[in-house]
């Protein structure tokens, strides 16, 4: 039986390790520039998890086939405890989770409380029941005001972010249902949500985070390779929530301006 | 002694219902809960069940439950997720098996209060016969996830479901809300109170602490949550704004203003994260306690196990912060909390579909 035990726990560590070190189900190809530092921390967080289920599971294992019931012939040892033992054990997994937070937060922190590049694409993404909108300022780098009582989320883009033409700074303000942003150049994000909470979810740009009604939440990322990608909402936002997705075209700083010229020239 | 036994000192109950539906019998009343959850179990089971069958054949037409849409989906989620979490993995373990041993292990007569004992189960039941009802009102059951974010909870026109069903939802989760505070008060005194002479605190059996400490983390998280429920019940019903501000529902201006969806994620997550360990404390005594009980020997480090049975109770408390920090920026709270996170974020969440 202690033998049986052993193989099944040894089985079981084996398969699901296998699946992680063969990266079977992995991450998809990263194409920003927080790739490298965070796939490094999943990869490391990885490794030293793998490595300590591994050796739990293993000694688990043998223990249960070692201690096995072997009749009356053993002497019987009873024991309460190992001080020692526990505060070992409990300080080296409290450095062991703390080391990882104090190595991940940097990279997370990264793009979030650092303020944007002088140089950046400013993009405003609202988010709503079920269609992601992505707001460009135009010439004169600012945005023009936005009034809720002029959304027509049916009439789309424009409109369906409220955009009040009265305003001067609205004039050249460009709204499209597809996200396109110039390679190797930060994007200045302003994330908004106008019915429920949606989340911006970007996998190749390892890129997500909420969109709250009633806040404006600043974040910045920068796109490291032309491509197009998936933008998909990874909040439950309603009965149309797994169709909720947009595409993101990461092309050259020329093919984005003549975008953005092409976009203004439709405007008029 | 002599008052808990002149307390607890009762003819045994005659006639069926006061033996057996409203008996104050814990050992009655542990089962009863068991049952209860068993049954939970089944209902979750097949929604579990109709999930499945939906990915397997997508356009199948299935018989009473109709054609699975994205709506129907989400329902069958939300309701699994609730059930499953609030009847079956806070109701077996705390009010089934405790109920039934932790009076026999610490040597008590009965329950510190026997009448609260009945009234907590019999309240746990309506809570689920509400929760029930969700699924045959106008408009089905609600599809907001068992976490219930506000503003999409919060707004009758949000999606199909989230009217009469969201009510029967918020409503059912508020009255489990007052079944579970009773149901630790009783838990806590009993603990403390009622045990067997010579009985102290650091001779508890392991599945008595984890019971104990899974009864206080009850007794903080229920009534945040309780209130926070009736909160959305005032958003919904009064045209209150504690979890709306300004929004637009496809193009429609609702009459609401200033409020803040985080609240209920501080709120719910208040509850959210002990709630974890509420289910998960109770499984860790028994299982420290069986082992050490059939390999006959004493449990390896007692006093460590309290403690971190303590420490677990405690730390489960602290990551509630994490939802406000993925959602906002506070630098310094982050790293605290994060640190204290790590691995607990979305252990329990059905959100990510």
């Amino acid at each position: 039986m202690g033998l049986i035990l052993l193989t099944v726990i040894w089985l079981i560590t084996f398969f699901s390790t296998y699946f992680f070190a063969a990266k079977t189900w992995w991450l998809p190809h990263g194409a920003s520039l927080a790739t490298a530092g965070i796939d490094h921390q999943f990869a490391v967080t990885y490794v030293l998890m793998g490595f300590v289920f591994v050796a739990a599971q293993g000694a688990l294992g043998l223990f249960v086939w070692q201690y096995r019931d072997r009749g009356s012939a053993s002497k019987v040892t009873y024991s309460h405890g190992n001080t020692t033992m526990e505060v070992v054990w409990t300080a080296l997994t409290a450095i062991l989770f703390i080391g990882l937070n104090l190595m991940g937060s940097p990279i997370w922190a990264a793009e979030r409380f650092a303020p944007a590049d002088p140089g950046s694409v400013p993009v405003e993404v609202t988010g709503m029941q079920f269609a992601w909108y992505f707001r460009y300022p135009g010439l004169d780098g600012k945005f023009g005001r936005t009034e809720p009582k002029l959304m027509d989320p049916s009439a789309g883009n424009e409109a369906a972010v409220g955009l009040d033409t009265t305003d001067p700074a609205s004039k050249d303000d460009v709204v499209t249902g597809t996200m396109y942003l110039p390679v190797n150049r930060q994007v200045d994000l302003t994330l908004r949500a106008v019915d429920v909470i949606h989340s911006f979810f970007v996998p190749q740009m390892r890129f997500k985070q909420d969109a709250v009604p009633g806040l404006a939440i600043h974040m910045h990322f920068t796109p490291t390779e032309v491509g197009e990608y998936e933008i998909a909402c990874a909040e439950l936002c309603g009965l149309g929530h797994y169709k909720m997705h947009g595409m993101l075209h990461v092309v050259s700083q020329e093919d984005f301006d003549k975008w953005v010229a092409a976009r203004e020239a439709e405007k008029q | 002694m002599a008052t808990t036994a002149t307390i607890h000192a009762h003819a045994a109950p005659e006639g069926f219902v006061r033996k057996y539906i409203f008996s104050l019998d814990h050992k009655v009343i542990g089962l009863q809960y068991y049952f209860l959850a068993l049954v939970a179990v089944f209902v979750g089971m097949f929604l579990s069940l109709l999930m499945r069958v939906h990915m397997i054949w997508p356009t199948a037409v299935l018989p009473l439950v109709g054609e699975i849409k994205p709506e129907t989906y989400l329902s069958l989620l939300t309701m699994h997720g609730t059930i499953m979490v609030f009847f079956v993995l806070t109701t077996a373990p705390q009010g089934g098996f405790g109920n039934y041993f932790l009076p026999i292990q610490i040597g008590a007569p009965d329950m510190a209060f026997p009448v609260l004992n009945m009234l907590s189960f019999w309240t746990t039941f309506i809570a689920f016969i509400t929760i029930l009802a969700a699924f045959f009102v106008t408009g089905g059951a609600p599809l907001h996830g068992w976490t219930g974010y506000a503003p999409l909870s919060a707004l009758s026109n949000s999606g199909p479901g989230e009217q009469l069903g969201a009510d029967l939802w918020i409503t059912s989760i508020a009255i489990f809300c007052v079944a579970s505070l009773m149901g630790a008060l009783n838990f806590i005194t009993t603990v403390l109170d009622l045990r067997a002479r010579g009985m102290t605190m650091m001779r508890l059996p392991l599945t008595v602490w984890a019971w104990f400490i899974t009864a206080i983390l009850g007794l903080l998280a229920f009534g945040v949550l309780l209130s926070a429920g009736i909160l959305l019940l005032l958003d919904r019903n009064l045209g209150t704004s504690f979890y709306i501000p300004l929004v637009v529902v496809n193009g429609q201006v609702m009459g609401h203003k200033g409020g803040s969806p985080l609240l209920w994620q501080h709120l719910f997550w208040f509850f959210g994260h002990p709630e974890v360990y509420i289910a998960i404390l109770p499984g860790m005594g028994v299982a420290s306690q069986l082992l050490s009980t059939f390999s006959r020997k004493p449990i390896f480090g007692y006093k460590a196990m309290v403690y971190a049975i303590m420490a677990i109770g405690f730390l489960g408390f602290m990551v509630w912060g994490p939802p406000y920090v993925y959602e906002r920026h506070e630098p310094l709270l982050s790293i605290c909390f994060l640190a204290d996170d790590h691995g607990h974020w979305r252990a329990f969440s059905h959100q990510d579909v």
